[in-house]
């Protein structure tokens, strides 16, 4: 098949950044988005110009380093489909497609379609984790955890930090990926001790990071290559009053 | 060269105790002097650079992707094993411990494989303790299943990303000492040189990915965390920035690389769809506990409906060949088989490159038997991915499956405290040689990683930290410069050969010499006939490869044509390794030494050992060295898995 591309290129941060647009033809329908990609950057390395960079790495839907905004959606059409598993069978022969970065003020662009995610680190470092200490742990068995406790955190862990949702949400807000990250951690167990510190540090760093705010837009969750849902946002908002209110309570 | 494995006195068990008990110790306030420098933030790496930072050491840790949540580890979909034995069913650290080494077809040092078995279960422990959510029970209480190859249940699991999920625990404890000062993350680099200085590891050299800037980093010791050389293949189920580059790097420094042609190919890969393939995606090994595996028994019928195939004209191979192990054979024995039976013309799928190259994984009888709820609990996502990637939906027709490869059990040489031939380098997890043999077991790449990282390295390293003491060496000194020369040197060639052909061409080509001559099966004529057309691509590279773009800035064929580059010099060993291995074992299958029915042969009396190389110079053979594998606990016999 046949296919027209138009997409976003920009030389670095500093560079204003313009759409160019190139055919590529003889794409096997089999063939991931991103494999069109590679067809279209050797054609552009035949003619002596300069690739389009983006973002890759497994291409297996888990690492959470393909970010493409395809025809105004992050990952291109398909649910619950990250872009490197993004097939050319939902594609028509001859479809013209748009192609863009992440766009959030949190995520400057690096280059044509890298952009860079440092923001998402910094709302790990401030909570996401639970000191546990190589070495210091209990029998694994020793605390029991019922099995749809586990389950619901596993829905929320399985988020893979890739940024679609704030590039999905009109506010550009974090909201998604912070409340699966808070919400992995404090519906287990052993995530209790820290719960209201990481909650309150977590939410606090997104805020100061320059992510927007959550207006119930739910974008968010339609982007999601991995189903997180919005409630995981309602959960972290329960916890984050909860622990605000002991926090004032304390003085 | 200094090749003494310095395996430690007393019976296997008490081995690492004894190590443990008469290893120097670095006193707590004086970590604070030391600096580590960890490469890669996988399973091993993440995990040791955590594990460091918490016991005091100042740590920097170096990955070329924009986080260190998305090393490639990440992607292990299967499960982790761990001696536990919470099923009650025989199992034991030394029955992991025997089973990792019968399964590496008694080519892997006892001494190391069994400490790997004893600190399994620490490390379920630790990693729940980090909120790592493996499945469980209703009651609450861990499941587990069993694994390719395995007759005891000892696979933990998290649905069908248990890599991410241990990952997501060695990062946030990672995470957490970056937020705490005491390691210093940087990201988009890759590790391009290591610097000796007195003949110690004490630095690396490092291009920034976004800006282009070679800089250098110091350190008291270098941990190697870099992952395997799968991508040699070009196409295999690793990421695409996975290389053997920082390893390579360092074996032109000195450091030896042990066993480079065992390679595993993994048998549960989606097959390729056609010449734009980038990638194979795997999927997890557990579907062969409810799907059966079989070809049409004539060719003819390779290309109708799998559906319209009658019961008595399909071929369950490995049911027939193998009755008591069946569609759980071994990784290397059922990779095997399906090529075969491909050979044989009895493939099925797409016609890619002249044939058809897939075997069905059949899960009707399952559905059947559990129903499709059943069966959607257990591999629902497996079977959401696969129709992502094909378009079909297994449960209407069968999968199709083809092996690719996967895992790479050879690395650089390390000894019992996993340091390398140059002193103060370490080398971690599937970046070494030592605990797989010739071939890994299913579950096995993840305990070994973190096993590496949270439990040998924090008792191994501080051994000659405290020996050697904190240098707080410059980066001004000439090793350093010297490197950096070299490093730009390298870059300025690439960019100046101004061809016709793109990188990849020369990594596509490369591949298909590797899959075809080295890969699942191999003998002497094709090794030979690599050994021809190694340098005929390589010598065609550096006359003919086109690098657009400048060096100082974010750059990816520059990154391409470097990786290439160290993978074009790499594979010639590799085939070399294969060449001078005149036997079957485990994955390395010669196709001179097999059985009546077709097995690996193994040589014991002649290669029971490991086979060391050691550079000798730009264009010189390298030297081959051996290390030879005692047999003190399991002796070795011919694995049977009928």
């Amino acid at each position: 098949m046949k296919v027209h591309l138009k997409i976003w290129t920009q030389k670095n941060a500093a560079d204003k950044g313009r759409f160019t647009t190139h055919t590529v033809e003889n794409v096997s329908e089999d063939s991931s988005f991103l494999e069109m990609f590679d067809i279209l950057n050797e054609q552009l390395v035949e003619q002596g110009k300069e690739p389009i960079a983006f973002d890759h790495d497994c291409r297996e839907g888990i690492c959470g380093m393909c970010s493409m905004v395809i025809n105004g959606t992050p990952h291109g059409p398909e649910k619950e489909t990250t872009v490197c598993q993004l097939h050319m069978r939902k594609f028509k022969d001859g479809d013209t497609i748009v192609v863009e970065p992440w766009r959030a003020k949190a995520f400057p662009v690096k280059r044509d379609l890298i952009v860079s995610r440092e923001a998402f680190e910094r709302i790990q470092q401030a909570g996401g984790y639970i000191t546990a200490r190589t070495g210091s742990a209990q029998d694994a068995n020793a605390t029991l955890i019922p099995r749809d406790t586990l389950e619901k955190a596993m829905d929320a862990a399985a988020c893979i930090g890739c940024g679609a949702c704030v590039a999905a949400c009109p506010n550009a807000s974090a909201m998604l990926f912070t409340a699966a990250k808070v919400s992995h951690l404090n519906l287990l167990p052993q995530g209790q001790p820290e719960k209201d510190k990481r909650t309150i540090a977590m939410v606090e760093t997104m805020d100061a990071l320059g992510f927007g705010n959550c207006t119930n837009y739910g974008e968010c969750q339609a982007a999601c290559p991995k189903g997180i849902t919005l409630d995981f946002i309602a959960k972290m908002n329960r916890d984050y009053a909860v622990a605000k209110s002991k926090q004032i309570a304390k003085g | 060269m200094n090749l003494d494995s310095k395996i430690p006195e007393g019976p296997i068990s008490e081995k690492w105790s004894n190590y443990k008990f008469h290893a120097k110790l670095v006193n707590p306030s004086n970590r604070r002097k030391y600096h580590v420098i960890v490469v890669g933030s996988g399973l091993a790496g993440a995990s040791a650079a955590a594990s460091l930072a918490e016991q005091g050491y100042n740590v920097s840790c170096f990955c070329y992707q924009d986080s260190p949540r998305r090393a490639h580890s990440i992607a292990a979909q299967g499960g982790i094993n761990a001696a536990k034995n919470y099923q009650n069913d025989g199992d034991s650290v030394y029955r992991l411990f025997y089973d990792t080494v019968k399964g590496g077809d008694f080519r892997s040092r006892e001494a190391n494989v069994y400490r790997l078995a004893e600190v399994s279960a620490n490390i379920i422990d630790q990693c729940v303790a980090q909120g790592v959510p493996f499945a469980r029970e209703y009651g609450g209480l861990l499941a587990n299943r069993s694994f390719g190859g395995a007759q005891v249940s000892r696979t933990f699991y998290a649905r069908g990303q248990t890599g991410q999920q241990l990952l997501l625990g060695a990062y946030s404890a990672l995470e957490r000492q970056i937020a705490l000062g005491k390691v210093k993350m940087y990201t988009r680099r890759e590790m391009l040189d290591l610097v000796k200085i007195d003949g110690h590891a004490k630095g690396i050299v490092v291009r920034n990915l976004v800006d282009g800037e070679i800089e250098k980093y110091s350190g008291d010791a270098v941990l190697l965390c870099t992952g395997g050389y799968g991508n040699v293949f070009y196409l295999s189920t690793n990421a695409q920035g996975c290389s053997v580059t920082a390893a390579w790097r360092c074996y032109k420094r000195g450091a030896a690389f042990a066993n480079p042609c065992f390679t595993q190919i993994h048998p549960t890969c989606i097959p390729q769809h056609g010449d734009q393939q980038s990638k194979l995606t795997l999927m997890s090994e557990s579907l062969r506990n409810d799907g059966r595996i079989w070809v049409p028994k004539k060719a003819e019928d390779a290309s109708k409906n799998p559906n319209d195939i009658p019961e008595d004209a399909r071929d369950y191979y490995l049911e027939r060949k193998y009755p008591s192990f069946g569609n759980l054979a071994p990784r290397d024995i059922s990779s095997r088989a399906a090529k075969e039976a491909c050979d044989d013309g009895r493939g099925v799928g797409p016609v890619v490159g002249g044939s058809r190259r897939g075997v069905y994984l059949d899960f009707a009888d399952a559905i059947k038997r559990d129903g499709k709820k059943a069966v959607e609990e257990r591999y629902g996502n497996l079977f959401e991915m696969y129709e992502r990637i094909t378009g079909e939906n297994a449960y209407e027709v069968p999968m199709r499956i083809y092996p690719a490869s996967h895992y790479t059990m050879g690395g650089l040489w390390v000894d019992y405290e996993l340091q390398s031939t140059v002193p103060g380098l370490f080398v971690l997890g599937e970046a070494n040689f030592s605990d797989h043999g010739a071939n890994r077991l299913g579950a096995s790449a993840l305990m070994q990683g973190l096993a590496d990282g949270y439990f040998v390295i924090p008792y191994t390293l501080p051994n000659y930290l405290a020996q050697n003491g904190a240098k707080n060496i410059k980066t001004d000194r000439p090793e350093f410069e010297e490197c950096v020369k070299e490093v730009k040197a390298q870059i300025k060639k690439l960019l100046d050969v101004k061809g016709t052909k793109s990188p990849r061409h020369f990594h596509m080509e490369l591949g298909k010499v590797m899959w075809e001559n080295c890969g699942m099966a191999r003998s002497k004529e094709s090794l030979e006939k690599a050994l021809k057309l190694i340098p005929q691509i390589r010598e065609d590279f550096w006359k003919n490869v086109r690098v657009v773009g400048d060096e100082h800035s974010i750059n990816n064929e520059l990154e391409r044509a470097g990786r290439v580059a160290d993978f074009l010099e790499f594979a010639e060993i590799m085939v070399l390794d294969a060449l001078n291995r005149d036997e079957s074992c485990g994955a390395h299958f010669r196709i001179e030494h097999q059985t009546d029915d077709g097995e690996a042969k193994r040589n014991d009396a002649e290669y029971s050992y490991a086979s060391i190389w050691e550079y000798a110079g730009p264009g010189k053979a390298p030297n081959l060295y051996k290390e030879p594998i005692t047999h003190d606990e399991v002796k070795p016999v011919v694995r049977s898995y009928k």
